[in-house]
This record gives structure tokens, C-alpha cells and sequence, in this order.
């Protein structure tokens, strides 16, 4: 429900502290209106609001396709496509929502909340935000054109190993490089103005050690972006080379080795899927201590946990290429480091559960999508250290046990921080508090629905059934079609999440500066809906009371 | 920490328009390479690249000289431009990585190597060795002599350090305020650059008519060509950096304590400096 006490803003906001000034210095920009506006535009919010609505199509694009591979894996035998499309829908799918659902949902989130947290009047680089932001469309709509080219769209899997995806690849595939180049390029630069603002656009009196988890989580993540979508870039600029201009990289009759492919993709692979879960941590920890109205237990640790996981992300890689044919010291190596992992990983939820411990807990839509990713996202996280295990692996490999791990870790992971985020913060988005009740229906039938569409692939996965495979052995019947009839109830949920959000824009109850009861961050102490401009002089936060 | 004179931008047409000149580019490079016609859009979409970089640039110039800029601004740039450099680090390491792996490991166990040697099954007769003359299968032509590191490359290696210290001594004799100075360190500069250019062309001539060296030959030609190609690019767009910035020192636009345009670029071929050196090492002479 909605708190009824009157908002507790610390800080008066600046426009209101320097108004003649604010004023003087609003006249001074010319921003347009009409729709050359949302084209031109170097104002953090509002490409925030870009890259949500960006993200929420390609949710909703790759939620089709995936759609499409539950109904045709609802019965055993080939019933609506071509197996060539089929694997068509699987790569697509994973690619639409590696890249253009969960990455830019996060980058979304961090351009509008970035700058408020830290005081800044913008993001450090508005005019390289506006380029970063503009190359996904165009990155995407080249990404979905090769559905129509001569020969398909890629269908080698997200992963595009080599030589699936050089020898046996349809025409296209050059396409798909250069799409994902633009991706690289956007996110590269997305990052780089990311760490540009927090290192340096913080207010007078907020240190490091003062930020919130989120803007911490993503400092992380942004480093992360810059050092390995480059090898990315590299990885497919050598596969460009393989199709188009006869090189061996990949080939071993000429001397390369398709398993440097792997090597490669999966070095960058590693850190990205930390990519995707690090600033779902950070909402969740600013989340979780508002509605439990205590401190975050464990602030330090949370960072240096953050940061743990970071560096460690890059000495894991090739638990992904455990039953490839790797030497043993290599097996043992990477099967030590990835379970190392679970060590700050198990601070992180350790020092969640310890904040919700005698907190005055209520339950509204942000805290409950918060608290299934905490219970939903340990489950993923447990079946990744089953999956740790290299001697086991060579049975878990390639099989749906795969699917169901990544797939816990992402949508009621990353996918869930994002809804809860989004709960959270449309109050100061809109000025209005989404609808509670609606906001719950969404919240449990997404619940129920992803675990019914997850949690049986486990056991498909446990008895055998291999991924990207449409057709399948009768034994897996039952287990599929529970996964389907779940999938196609989360699937539809989110109708009601676009219509929560869009009501909750067109108006709904008026939320105050500081909308939820427990909230202390810097953000509430702005009006709710945030003006267009904030913080164009910074506030002086020496005294402020921080997390 | 500023007094809140941190400058925001007003809306500008020139990141959405450079978004497009990318698009452009890379559907017309596409276009070209996937069905083998329409030469039109590449160089349409790269001259559409150039023109809205110099334009953008040419706003930053403005506001930078319009005082617009305060110390925190300034910061933002020098962040922004060592993250970018930090980028192509790693973009370098990929290959270098690649070329390692091969070396060390996929040629020592295509030949039956290591616990794992089935892969020797492939191609029983195939010899490992370093530069790699001859591929495990037949199909693949393999280079018939590599470049020797004691010529050509030792020749651009002295150019390219030279380059480095003239760049640093215009820089020192920027912050003193000579321009003249700076300007004639800085021309040195671009000439070695653009020498480097053509003893690379020259090399590339070579190794493709006399030595053999081709794309198709195999990993030795593929990590030569991918090393030495990508590094060249970037000597290229250095050079073309370095030449604005001699012909903003020309219109006076830096003054002894503000001119990052020019540090920005001095970073850059510093770092691609730094790169030739590991490519000389290990394309080269290891």
C-alpha cells in the first residue's frame, strides 16, 4: 500500500535553493518539444526513458519468440515449425534478450537513477548518451531483419560457436556481426560515460563509501563493459575474416582451432553474465532496506563483494567448455575459481536476509519482486554450483538443467530486479504510485508462471533431454508440457505489467518527494515526478545521513 | 567539485545523425560482402561517419573556447578518454591472446601433444612449428618465407618511437608555450606516422606478391594480417588525429594549460606506440 506519511525530504531541492539562478540557466537551453525531442535529446531522463521503452519492446519481441519454442516443444513431434526456424527462434530469443532486454533495461536504469543518487545535474557525456542510446534501434532492426534475408537469420544459439557459425552459417551472419558491433559500441560508450559520472559528477561531500549499492554495483558493471565487450568485438571481427576473406582462425585445416572460438566468446561471456546480475544486486540492497526500514546490514562487504565477484569473473570462463576436451589442470582450475565464487555471493544474500532480521517489513509490488529475486536467484544460484562441478557437468552439459540455471538466474534474477525497480521508481518517474493491486496480480502470477516454466526443466535436464532441440523423446512429455502452460502464463502477465505501467503514467495516486516510507536515498529528495532538470547546482551534501 | 557550471549540453542533431552514419556504413559494408553488389552505401555511410565527427567536434571546439568548459568538465573528458583507450586495450588483447593460444597450445596438439592428441588423428604428417609454413591440410596454401624483423619492421619500429619522443617534445614545448616548437615536433610527428604508413604498404606488398603471406595462408597469414592490419588502422586514425591537432595549433586554439584535444591524441599514439612494440616482439621477431 501506499505510505500514508508525509514525504521527509532532507535536502530542499536546489532549483527551489538558487532560484533565480536555476531559472537563468533553464533559459539558457533550448529543449525542443515535438517529436524531434525524443531524437535529439541530451537530458538523462528522458534517454532513460528511451532505453526502458526500448527494453520492454525487446522483452516483449524476444517473450514472443520464446513463445514459439514452448508451443512447439508443448508436445513431442514437429506440430508448428521448421526445426530451421526453430533453432532460428533459439538464437534470436537469446540474443534479443541478452542484449536488447536485460543490458539496456540496466543501462535505463542507470541513466535516471545514476545522477540522482550522486547529485549530478546530468550524466558526465550527454551528447555521447544520446549516440549510445540511438545505435540499439538500429543495431536491432538489423538484428531482426535477417529473419527476411535468403537463407534465415542466424540459428547457431546465442553463443554462435564456431564453425556453426562461420562454415555452416546462412549468409546473413555478416549482418548479425555488425549488429552486434553496434551493440558493443553502445554499450562500450554507455559505460564509459557511466563511470565518468559517478567518479566524478558526485556531489560536494559524497565519498565513494557514501553511494548506494545500485550506483556501487553499477560503477562494477561498467568496468566490466569496457573490458570485455572489446574482446567481443574481437571475437566476431575474427569470424567476419573467417566467412569473408578466408582466414583460419577458426579452422583447423588451416593451423587455427574452432575451440579458440569458445576461449574467446566465453571470456567475454563470463563477465557479461555478471554484466547482467551485478546492478540487480545493487536494486535489490536499495530495495530491500526501504521496505524492511533498516540500514543495509553490511555495506562494506556488499562492495567488496561486488567487486570480488568482478575480478573473479575473469578466472572462470571455461566452466562453460568443461566437456570440451580441456587438460585436466584446466578442468580443475576453473571448477576451484567458479565455486569460489559462491563465497561472495553467499555474503551478498547473507547480508540481505540479515537486513530483513526484526526489520519492520510491509510488502508492497517493489519489495515482494525483491524478495522472490533474493529466494528465486539463490535457487539459480545453487544449480550453478552443481554445474560447477566438472565431472558432473559432463552429464549437465548441453542439456535443459543448463537452460533452467541460466534461465533462474535471469528472469526471476535480472529480469525480477528490473520489475521491482521499476515498481520503485515510477513514483518518482510519473509522480504517481503504480496501481497496488494490479502490481500483486502481476507479481504472482509471474511467480507461479516462471517457476512452472523453470523449475520442471530441471528435472528434463537431470534425465537427459539435450537443449535447442525441437522435437524430443516421449519420456519428457510431462515436463514440458507444465514448462509450456508456465511459460505462456508468464508470458501473458506481462500484458498486465505494460498496462501497470501505463496507467501508473496517465495518472494514479500523487506520490510525495519521498514516496515509500523507509526510503533514504538522494533521489527522494526530489519532487516526485523528478523535474526535467535536477541538481544543476549540486547539493551540498556534507551532513547528509547516507545509506 | 564544481560551483554548479558544469556544462550540459542542449539537444544536438549530431549523435543521432552519427548513429545513422554507423548504420549506414556497417549495412553498406554488409551489403557488399554478403551479396556482392551495391558499392554505394559504404562510402556514402563513411564519408557521412567523417562529416558528422568533424561537425560534433567542431561544437565541442567551440563550447571548449567559448569558455563553457570548468575543471570538472575537463576531468569528465580525461576519464572518458583514458576508459576509451582502456577499451582498445583489451580490444589488442583479444588478438594477442588469439595468436598465443594458437602458438602454445592449438599447434602443439593438432600435432598429437598433450594428453588429449586425437586431433592428431586429423592430419598424421602435420608438424607444428612457429612461423607455421605448412597447414595441416593440403587445401590450405601456407606462406613459402615470412618478413624477416631486421629490415622493414626494425625500420618503422625506429619511426614509430621517434614519432613518440617528437610528440612528447611538442607537447613539452606546448606547455612552455613555444608553438612554433610544438608545431614543428608535432609535423615531425604526422611525417613519421605517415612513413610508417608506407614502409607498412610496402611490407604488405611484399609479403603478398613475394612471400606468399596472404589472408588464406593459413594462421600465419590470419593473426600477421589481423595484428598488423588493425594496427595499422589505428595508426591511420592517429595520424588524421594528430593532424587536426596541428592545425588547431596553427589557429592558436591551445593555450600552455588547456589543450586536452592534444593530450587526448598524444595518449592515443602513445598507446598505439605500445602496441607496435608487442607486435614487433611477438608477430616479428618471436
Amino acid at each position: 500500500m501506499a505510505p500514508k506519511s508525509p514525504p521527509k525530504a532532507t535536502l530542499e531541492h536546489s532549483q527551489s535553493a538558487s532560484g533565480s539562478a536555476a531559472a537563468h540557466h533553464v533559459e539558457e537551453h533550448h529543449y525542443r518539444s515535438g517529436p524531434l525531442r525524443w531524437l535529439l535529446t541530451t537530458n538523462h531522463k528522458e534517454i532513460g526513458s528511451l532505453y526502458l521503452i526500448f527494453s520492454l519492446s525487446m522483452f516483449m519481441i524476444g517473450g514472443a519468440m520464446a513463445l514459439i519454442i514452448r508451443l512447439e516443444l508443448f508436445q513431442p513431434g514437429l506440430q508448428m515449425v521448421q526445426p530451421e526456424f526453430f533453432n532460428q527462434m533459439t538464437t534470436m530469443h537469446g540474443l534479443i534478450m541478452v542484449f536488447g532486454a536485460v543490458m539496456p533495461g540496466f543501462v535505463g536504469l542507470a541513466n535516471w537513477m545514476i545522477p540522482l543518487q550522486v547529485g549530478a545535474p546530468d550524466m558526465a557525456l550527454p551528447r555521447l548518451n544520446n549516440f549510445s542510446f540511438w545505435l540499439l534501434p538500429i543495431a536491432f532492426t538489423l538484428l531482426l531483419s535477417t529473419l527476411l534475408m535468403p537463407g534465415g537469420g542466424p540459428n547457431f544459439g546465442w553463443t554462435f560457436y564456431a564453425p556453426l557459425s562461420t562454415t555452416y552459417a546462412p549468409p546473413s551472419t555478416t549482418f548479425f556481426i555488425f549488429a552486434l558491433h553496434m551493440a558493443g559500441i553502445s554499450s562500450i560508450l554507455g559505460a564509459i560515460n557511466i563511470i565518468a559520472t559517478i567518479l566524478n559528477l558526485r556531489a560536494p561531500g559524497m565519498r565513494l563509501m557514501d553511494m548506494t549499492l545500485f550506483v556501487w554495483t553499477w560503477l562494477i558493471t561498467a568496468f566490466l563493459l569496457i573490458a570485455v565487450m572489446p574482446v567481443l568485438a574481437g571475437v566476431i571481427t575474427m569470424m567476419l575474416l573467417d566467412i569473408n576473406f578466408g582466414t583460419s582462425f577458426f579452422n583447423a585445416a588451416g593451423g587455427g582451432d574452432p575451440v579458440l572460438f569458445q576461449h574467446l566468446f566465453w571470456f567475454f561471456g563470463h563477465p557479461e553474465v555478471y554484466i547482467m546480475i551485478l546492478p540487480a544486486f545493487g536494486i535489490v540492497s536499495v530495495i530491500i532496506p526501504t521496505f524492511a526500514r533498516k540500514r543495509l546490514f553490511g555495506y562494506a562487504s556488499m562492495v567488496y563483494a561486488t567487486a570480488s565477484i568482478a575480478i573473479l569473473s575473469f578466472l572462470v570462463w571455461a566452466h562453460h567448455m568443461f566437456a570440451v576436451g580441456l587438460p585436466l589442470v584446466a578442468e580443475l582450475f576453473f571448477m576451484y575459481t567458479t565455486m569460489l565464487i559462491a563465497v561472495p555471493t553467499g555474503v551478498k544474500v547473507f547480508n540481505w536476509i540479515t537486513t530483513l532480521f526484526r526489520g519492520e517489513i510491509t510488502f508492497e509490488t517493489p519489495m515482494l519482486f525483491a524478495l522472490a529475486f533474493v529466494v528465486l536467484f539463490t535457487i539459480g544460484g545453487f544449480s550453478g554450483l552443481m554445474l560447477a562441478i566438472a565431472p558432473a557437468d559432463f552429464q549437465y552439459h548441453d542439456t535443459y538443467f543448463v537452460v533452467a540455471h541460466f534461465h533462474y538466474v535471469l528472469v526471476p534474477g535480472a529480469v525480477f530486479s528490473i520489475m521491482a525497480a521499476v515498481y520503485y521508481w515510477l513514483p518518482k518517474w510519473t509522480g504517481h504510485y503504480p496501481d497496488e493491486r494490479l502490481g500483486r496480480w502481476h507479481f504472482w502470477l509471474s511467480v507461479i508462471g516462471v517457476n512452472l516454466l523453470f523449475f520442471p526443466m530441471h528435472f528434463a535436464g537431470l534425465a537427459g533431454m539435450p537443449r535447442r532441440i525441437p522435437d524430443y523423446a516421449l519420456q519428457f512429455a510431462d515436463f514440458n508440457m507444465a514448462s509450456s502452460i508456465g511459460g505462456f502464463l508468464f508470458g501473458f502477465s506481462q500484458l498486465l505489467f505494460i498496462w501497470v505501467i501505463v496507467k501508473c503514467v496517465r495518472g494514479g495516486v500523487k506520490a510525495p518527494a519521498s514516496a515509500w516510507d523507509g526510503a533514504t536515498d538522494l533521489e527522494w529528495t526530489v519532487p516526485s515526478p523528478a523535474p526535467l532538470h535536477t541538481f544543476e547546482t549540486p547539493p551540498d551534501l556534507r551532513g547528509f545521513k547516507f545509506h | 567539485m564544481s560551483g554548479g557550471s558544469y556544462y550540459v549540453p542542449a539537444s544536438s542533431k549530431w549523435p543521432i545523425l552519427a548513429g545513422l552514419a554507423v548504420g549506414l556504413f556497417m549495412i553498406g559494408t554488409g551489403i557488399v560482402l554478403v551479396f556482392d553488389t551495391g558499392m554505394v552505401l559504404l562510402p556514402i555511410g563513411a564519408a557521412a561517419i567523417i562529416t558528422v565527427m568533424a561537425l560534433w567536434f567542431r561544437d565541442v571546439i567551440r563550447e571548449s573556447r567559448g569558455g563553457l568548459y570548468d575543471a570538472q568538465m575537463d576531468r569528465s573528458f580525461r576519464w572518458g578518454m583514458g576508459w576509451f583507450i582502456f577499451s582498445e586495450v583489451m580490444f589488442f588483447l583479444a588478438f594477442f591472446g588469439a595468436l598465443f593460444y594458437v602458438r602454445v597450445f592449438a599447434l602443439p596438439w593438432l600435432e598429437g601433444g598433450g594428453a588429449k592428441g586425437v586431433s592428431a588423428l586429423l592430419w598424421p604428417d602435420f608438424v607444428a612449428s612457429w612461423p607455421l609454413m605448412n597447414p595441416p591440410d593440403t587445401s590450405v596454401l601456407g606462406p613459402q618465407a615470412v618478413v624477416s624483423p631486421w629490415q622493414l619492421p626494425l625500420v618503422n619500429t625506429l619511426f614509430l618511437v621517434t614519432s613518440s619522443i617528437t610528440l612528447t617534445l611538442s607537447h613539452e614545448a606546448l606547455k612552455e608555450g613555444y608553438r612554433d616548437t610544438a608545431r614543428n615536433c608535432l609535423l615531425g610527428t604526422v611525417v613519421l606516422g605517415v612513413l610508417f604508413l608506407i614502409v607498412q604498404g610496402i611490407e604488405y606488398y611484399e609479403a603478398y606478391h613475394h612471400l606468399g603471406i596472404t589472408l588464406q595462408a593459413g594462421i600465419y597469414g590470419s593473426t600477421f594480417f589481423l595484428l598488423t592490419g588493425f594496427h595499422g588502422a589505428h595508426v591511420t586514425i592517429g595520424a588524421i588525429i594528430l593532424g587536426v591537432m596541428l592545425w588547431r595549433i596553427q589557429k592558436g586554439h591551445f593555450s600552455a594549460h588547456n589543450h586536452f584535444g592534444f593530450e587526448a591524441a598524444a595518449w592515443y599514439w602513445h598507446f598505439v606506440d605500445v602496441v607496435w612494440i608487442g607486435l614487433f616482439i611477438f608477430v616479428y621477431v618471436f
